[in-house]
């Protein structure tokens, strides 16, 4: 019924399928947004969060969504500027996923918020010296440029693209794109190195607070490397799925190696430099405060060392030695194993940036604050992953998303069915002609 | 006209002296409207601008000794004036360092309940407004004219009742006076601790019972020199304008953290 929608060249699931699968993430998406709606309608008193906890879940939801994202820019970084052809095959993925990432983080911010109405505050009364300020600003910016990075493949729609109009815009776009992708890389760096300043600027809280380069925490330079990182094994973890639901290979292996192995390289030397930073902050920032390492990992039932540990050892260290050798990308489960323990890891480390600091006391006479988040915490906090899964789900179904996808899964077509299936190539000015009376 | 330096309204609380009464807290809730729940058994979720922790010094019997140690803002200074943990990281300025007194105010109007402020403060010395006021029938009468009542979705904190201060100044004008008398301005709690615990008053003007009671150094961003008198957390950096005061060592320790076997403060490294 809906075949003139699909790109040409592949095959898709029957509508009936496709409506039923959207039917059920759509009934997960509702629960989320009347979740949503309560905390507007209610106030935050729908929450878990109390005055030790101000931070929580969403907060480090939207961390770790902009973080994973991050694989739009860094992709956009490598195709656009350096030239990366390999990943033309991915790249519109890329963008589609960052798209999902930031419009939920900008999703997540309007209800976390205990006055939503006055959420342009931040932009109308700035206050230039808060790290939050500046994630607003390049974080509300670098969804615009996301925004028109993903408009030429909205346009590559079969029936869009019959349009002249739409067709030589979605032509012109794409031939500017490294523009974008520029601004996307610049606007990039400083929001996602503010989003770790976030937390690294706090001198009040040692187990967050981080020496750094002028006006900047070490946090910043570590967070943006670690989004440049994990987001393409992000990119490549979304594909690797969405090829597996679809059964079938969308993307050309020699892409997936490619951003494979810059990811490992990336993974590696951030997390030696994350290493550093975190033996430096454990033997002089944390001591200049009269805490030490155990003060931070133990008398709570959750954070202990292992929280450390399994952050930068085993979804550190290993991810990068599996995606650093070509034996290792090779092998399909290494690759699973590998990009799945990146993205656990830089979820782990904007937890502990998040919620663990709040856990933590300072006062020599505090306890350590535990939290688990509501039912409407939790519905809110999946919301967002509905509706990515509902985006890919319809942008995979009518958009050139994979423009290798009809070379890597060439269709049998029977002789009768051939003439139904591939029609008449005709002069698109021609068949555009206005009608005549 | 001569320069007048500013003042640099700060608190010393005589821990030795303290019981533990509450009253300081009472006075605070009235005096700034603070609103309370039928229900405020969860404290995490209790609005108490000043708050008294119970400190014991951890000793069995016979040996066990405790200590109530009243909380309010800090007020801090940073470690260059005017920039508490608080203030730099407001998003939208609706947290303010007044340099004419030293008060770190909070507009309730402007904040639009990040709670980046809550997370800063070392103190926990912020509060979120989880809930609209429901104040009890009639008692709205009661409510102070002086201080406006918060919203749902705000932050609120200790503001020194800066109200007080206001209408001290006020009146000073009117009776054509710009500088106030030490007793002129001091917050609710100072006025209903029974103990007389609680002193406030300028750390800049040597003739106020502050200045004389923990004699800061101006070279230290305002570090105490009497031996007996702490700042709570000193080595973060924050530079507090509330002082407290023990005869105790265990106390004094006690508002601070030490590496084991520490045997004194050494001078802060933060570079903040």
């Amino acid at each position: 019924m809906d075949s003139a929608l699909i790109p040409r060249g592949v095959k898709r699931c029957p509508l009936w399928q496709f409506i039923l699968f959207i039917c059920v993430v759509g009934a997960v998406l509702l629960w989320g947004v009347y979740a949503m709606l309560l905390c507007w309608i209610k106030g935050l008193n729908q929450t878990n969060m109390n005055d030790y906890y101000g931070f929580a879940i969403w907060i480090w939801a939207d961390l770790t969504v902009i973080a994973v994202g991050g694989g739009a820019f860094f992709s956009g970084l490598l195709r656009y500027i350096f030239g990366k052809d390999e990943l033309k095959s991915i790249i519109n993925y890329a963008v589609l996923i960052g798209f999902i990432c930031y419009s939920s983080a900008l999703l997540v911010l309007a209800y976390d918020i205990g006055q939503p109405l006055r959420g342009w505050f931040i932009f109308w009364h700035a206050n230039v010296h808060s790290m939050l300020t500046e994630v607003a600003f390049c974080l509300s910016c670098y969804f615009g440029v996301l925004t028109i990075e993903f408009i030429p493949l909205i346009l590559e729609n079969r029936q869009i693209d019959r349009v002249p109009f739409f067709h030589h815009l979605s032509h012109n776009m794409h031939e500017i794109m490294g523009v974008f992708a520029a601004t996307g890389v610049f606007l990039s760096f400083f929001h996602q190195g503010s989003l770790g300043g976030v937390a690294g600027v706090l001198f009040g809280r040692p187990f967050a607070y981080r020496e750094g380069l002028f006006i900047w925490p070490w946090t910043f330079f570590l967070f943006t490397w670690s989004a440049a990182a994990c987001g393409p094994c992000f990119t490549l973890l979304i594909t690797k799925i969405t090829e597996a639901v679809t059964r079938k290979k969308l993307v050309k292996d020699d892409a997936v190696e490619l951003l494979a192995k810059i990811s490992g390289w990336m993974i590696l030397t951030y997390i030696i430099a994350k290493t550093i930073d975190t033996w430096w902050w454990l033997t002089v920032t944390a001591p200049s405060m009269g805490q030490t390492l155990m003060d931070f990992y133990s008398n709570n039932p959750l954070y202990g060392i292992w929280f450390l540990i399994l952050e930068i050892v085993i979804c550190g260290f290993v991810p990068a030695a599996i995606l650093i050798t070509k034996k290792g990308r090779k092998n399909s489960v290494a690759l699973w194993i590998a990009v799945i323990l990146a993205v656990v890891g830089v979820c782990i480390n904007r937890w502990a940036m998040v919620l663990q600091v709040m856990a933590v006391p300072v006062m020599s006479f505090d306890y350590w604050a535990m939290y688990f988040p509501s039912w409407q915490e939790i519905a809110t906090t999946i919301l967002p992953v509905a509706y990515g899964i509902i985006l890919v789900g319809l942008a995979h179904r009518y958009l050139p998303v994979f423009p290798d996808e009809s070379e890597l899964n060439p269709i049998e077509t029977l002789p009768a069915e051939e003439e139904e299936a591939v029609e008449p190539s005709v002069d698109l000015e021609q068949e555009l002609k206005p009608a005549e009376a | 006209m001569k320069h007048k330096k500013a003042k640099k309204y700060g608190m010393v609380i005589d821990l030795d002296k303290c019981t533990g009464c509450g009253s300081c807290m009472v006075a605070c809730m009235a005096e700034n409207n603070v609103p309370f729940r039928k229900d405020e058994s969860n404290k995490l979720l209790s609005i108490t601008w000043l708050r008294v922790y119970k400190l014991t010094n951890g000793k069995p019997f016979p040996n066990t000794d405790i200590c109530y140690l009243p909380r309010p803002c800090m007020h801090c200074e940073g470690q260059h004036e005017g920039h508490p943990p608080c203030v730099s990281v407001c998003p939208a300025v609706a947290t303010d360092y007044n340099s004419e007194t030293g008060i770190v105010s909070q507009v309730y109007t402007r904040c639009f309940g990040c709670r980046y402020c809550m997370a800063s403060c070392p103190y926990k010395a912020r509060y979120f407004n989880w809930w609209d006021p429901v104040w009890p029938d009639g008692m709205e009468k009661y409510l102070s004219p002086n201080v406006s009542p918060r919203m749902r979705g705000v932050v609120e904190k200790c503001s020194f009742c800066f109200h007080r201060y206001q209408l001290a100044k006020e009146k000073a004008f009117m009776e054509g006076r710009r500088e106030l008398k030490e007793d002129e301005y001091q917050t609710a709690c100072t006025q209903a601790c029974p103990a007389g615990a609680i002193t406030f008053g300028d750390l800049n003007n040597p003739n106020h019972a502050v200045y004389r009671m923990v004699k800061p150094d101006p070279k230290h961003h305002g570090r105490p020199t009497n031996p007996n008198a702490f700042r709570l957390l000193e080595r973060l950096g924050t530079n507090p304008k509330v002082y407290y005061l023990s005869s105790r060592e265990w106390v004094r320790r006690a508002g601070d953290n030490y590496l084991e076997n520490e045997a004194k403060i050494k001078k802060t490294v933060h570079q903040g």
